[in-house]
């Protein structure tokens, strides 16, 4: 088709459609289709280019793993030994990592002494220790708050509260982790069933199955949970090696996370990582179904009260006020 | 069999040409979207490089920008469905002949739907956990999962009524009527359904009382069937003014007393909810408070809604007052369209987060990269509808079709 003809032709309507789509392609019209190309791979290759600085890219075996409750014994050894290795690549320490299961007959509840609480944050501390949450950014799975006197309106709390000494004169102190819920919104509201609630009360997530659609997080009425919104940074030195799978390994990129009572310590007979901080006694943690524990005591006792009552998802966390 | 499989794999073909024939203003049009696009590839691949801390969110406020288009543009799918109702079922025939459009403006916008949520995904790559016999579908406890089935549901629904009327019109064919009008009906529920579905994973969560409230769906409804006509009304200006598709102006007008009606409603609505929220001015209108006035000290949003209620009134006010000019018409449209866009993308996500169940104000603003991705796939969807737009209009009109030599052939079933 010779150029005078192209320009006379084109957009005048002369051809009709037939004769455009079925037409043969000529000389030109390869050398544009070339050339479209080219510059369409370039442009795709400049879009893509920070892929090329992605860190750690995910294995076949890790893409392919299937959810908690498919795998088989063996399948997840490997599993774990696989996220050993990775961790070992990635931050330089030898973790243990073992996933520990329920123990039969326990059912575990939590009760906090408001009346004694002062606020100091060790239980903050001792968290993010222990469950090797981010330390930039930041991530901490206990929110203590500091709270006017008289009053149990949350918006007039501080949460960023930093004087000298604790505590402050007028103020009392309500530190809020996950409650634990019997009738737990999270876990209902979660698309892939990533986080469920085990059988002694834990509600846990599956790190490597959650796909950070972060649909629990808006679901949680006590704002427990977190996201990780880029890769955890942890100093070598500050991490804690005895891992477990559901519970305190470092999590990946782009997964909720929560406070699973330390389930790698209470599984084994210790106590949470919060209640041994502790430096007043205000926590108290045990398994309700022993009527010889002291939250049992506690709870059949003293007079306590649950946050969000109504919003009735019947926590296994509960205040007391008491000496 | 054969014969219906090469006219078949003949028309993609064909199609294929057709969609790099066109215009400058085509040329043009189409190569600013792309661009746009690759953009926003780009700030994409730098968001899984780094991953969503590239973005404004927060653990406080943990769906943004998003999952605030996301759901607004679930309000455009159902733009279709107000077609298809007077076009099938009171048989109006103004809007038969630009049904097809609006239902192609579903895809294009089920598509965006599905893209917004991916983006906003922190493991993109674990997407096939949500495939039903693959993953593992909590079905039916969550919301989300039921938003997926009625999403692809949607998308798929219209790509069949689309697909089988266009390709009978290609074909020369009367198309059966028992091959698409079941599905037409089914897909007037189902868009319903997008709709109410999407505001019931907002209803649903106790822990927020912003969203813990019966009128959000009714509001999803209200809002989404002002928004889409008023976008169609303008796309179809814009349709018959560079192609040779005629649309008359009883199809405007019939869309215009559609956007009238839904947005008074959807205004009488918000009338309730203020009324609701502040005479009984309990704790649980702080969100309200937030999103309206400002709460101890934070007011990001203010002049936002503020804005979108403005527009909104004013549109309501044209739509009403307004004589029948078109000109007059379009600026009620576009400030319907804009008004509702923040109405029912910021102004619903945000408050929803804040204040936070502990009490906590952190305010929220979308980063560059997160805009860039936004725009993105908003580009990615009119670019999507104008190539559709492009490849039906002559198949419409009837010039393009199946070449005429051929015997006819009977249709794929």
């Amino acid at each position: 088709m010779s150029n005078q003809h192209e320009k006379k032709t084109r957009g005048a309507g002369i051809r009709t459609l037939d004769q455009i789509t079925d037409a043969p392609l000529d000389r030109r019209s390869f050398i544009k289709i070339g050339t479209a190309a080219a510059a369409g791979a370039a442009a795709l290759g400049w879009a893509l280019s920070p892929l090329l600085d992605a860190e750690g890219s995910i294995t076949i075996d890790e893409f392919l793993q299937r959810h908690y409750e498919r795998l088989n014994a063996d399948e997840m050894q490997a599993i774990l030994r696989r996220i050993e290795d990775d961790i070992s690549a990635r931050y330089g320490v030898q973790a243990n990592l073992s996933d520990p299961k329920p123990l039969p007959g326990v059912e575990y509840a939590y009760a906090l002494n408001i009346g004694r609480c002062i606020g100091c944050r060790r239980c903050v501390e001792a968290c993010m220790r222990e469950n090797n949450t981010s330390r930039d950014p930041e991530i901490q799975y206990i929110r203590v708050l500091e709270m006017e006197k008289g009053s149990l309106d949350l918006e007039k709390s501080d949460h960023y509260y930093d004087p000298e000494t604790v505590p402050q004169k007028d103020t009392y102190y309500m530190p809020v982790q996950c409650h634990q819920c019997s009738k737990a919104p999270c876990t209902k509201v979660c698309p892939v069933n990533a986080t469920w609630q085990e059988p002694d009360g834990i509600i846990v997530v599956d790190y490597n199955w959650c796909i950070g659609c972060r649909y629990c997080m808006a679901a949680c009425p006590y704002w427990a949970r977190r996201f990780n919104y880029t890769t955890p940074l942890i100093p070598v030195g500050e991490i804690t090696t005895d891992m477990t799978y559901l519970g305190n390994r470092i999590r990946p990129r782009g997964v909720v996370e929560k406070c699973t009572f330390c389930l790698g310590r209470v599984r084994r007979g210790l106590n949470p990582a919060c209640v041994e901080a502790c430096p007043t006694g205000s926590r108290v943690f045990g398994n309700v179904l022993d009527p010889g524990s002291p939250i049992n005591y506690i709870l059949r006792e003293k007079r306590v009260y649950i946050l969000k009552e109504d919003a009735g998802t019947i926590p296994r966390f509960y205040y007391f006020f008491d000496k | 069999m054969i014969d219906v499989l090469r006219d078949y794999l003949l028309f993609i073909l064909r199609a294929v040409r057709l969609s790099f024939h066109g215009s400058r203003i085509y040329y043009t049009w189409m190569g600013l979207l792309t661009l746009l696009c690759v953009v926003a590839l780009h700030s994409y691949a730098r968001q899984i490089a780094t991953g969503l801390a590239l973005t404004g969110m927060t653990d406080q406020v943990s769906w943004g920008v998003y999952i605030a288009n996301f759901t607004f543009v679930v309000g455009l799918a159902a733009a279709a469905v107000m077609l298809v109702i007077p076009a099938y079922i009171y048989k109006n025939e103004d809007l038969h002949n630009v049904v097809i459009l609006g239902e192609l403006l579903a895809i294009a916008a089920i598509i965006m739907c599905l893209l917004f949520v991916t983006v906003d995904l922190g493991r993109p790559d674990r997407f096939w956990h949500l495939m039903p016999g693959f993953g593992e579908f909590n079905f039916p406890y969550s919301l989300l999962a039921w938003d997926v089935v009625v999403l692809w549901g949607y998308l798929l629904l219209n790509m069949h009524i689309c697909g089988y009327l266009l390709y009978a019109k290609y074909c020369g064919l009367e198309p059966k009527p028992m091959m698409y009008l079941p599905f037409v009906f089914i897909a007037i529920f189902w868009a319903i359904c997008i709709h109410t579905v999407t505001a019931f994973l907002y209803v649903g969560l106790v822990g927020r009382p912003f969203w813990n409230t019966a009128i959000v769906a009714p509001r999803f409804i209200g809002s989404a069937f002002t928004a889409g006509p008023a976008l169609m009304i303008i796309v179809f200006q814009v349709i018959r003014r560079y192609s040779r598709f005629h649309i008359r102006d009883e199809a405007l007008q019939m869309l215009r007393q559609i956007v009238t009606v839904a947005l008074l409603f959807n205004l009488f609505l918000f009338g309730c909810e203020l009324f609701k929220e502040f005479y009984s001015d309990s704790v649980h209108t702080s969100a309200a408070r937030y999103l309206l006035f400002g709460l101890h000290g934070h007011a990001m949003l203010v002049p936002w809604i503020w804005s979108a209620i403005a527009a909104e009134v004013a549109a309501a006010l044209i739509l009403i007052l307004g004589a029948r000019r078109i000109a007059l018409l379009n600026i009620a449209c576009v400030l319907a369209f804009v008004g509702i866009w923040i109405e029912k993308g910021l102004g619903l996500i945000v408050p929803g987060f804040l204040p936070t169940p502990l009490g906590e104000i952190v305010e929220y603003f979308p980063t560059l990269d997160e805009t860039l991705i936004c725009i993105g796939v908003w580009a990615f969807g009119l670019l999507l509808y104008s190539w559709m737009i492009h490849l039906s209009v002559p198949i419409l009109s009837g010039d393009f079709r199946r070449a005429q030599e051929k015997p006819a052939c009977p249709m794929p079933e």
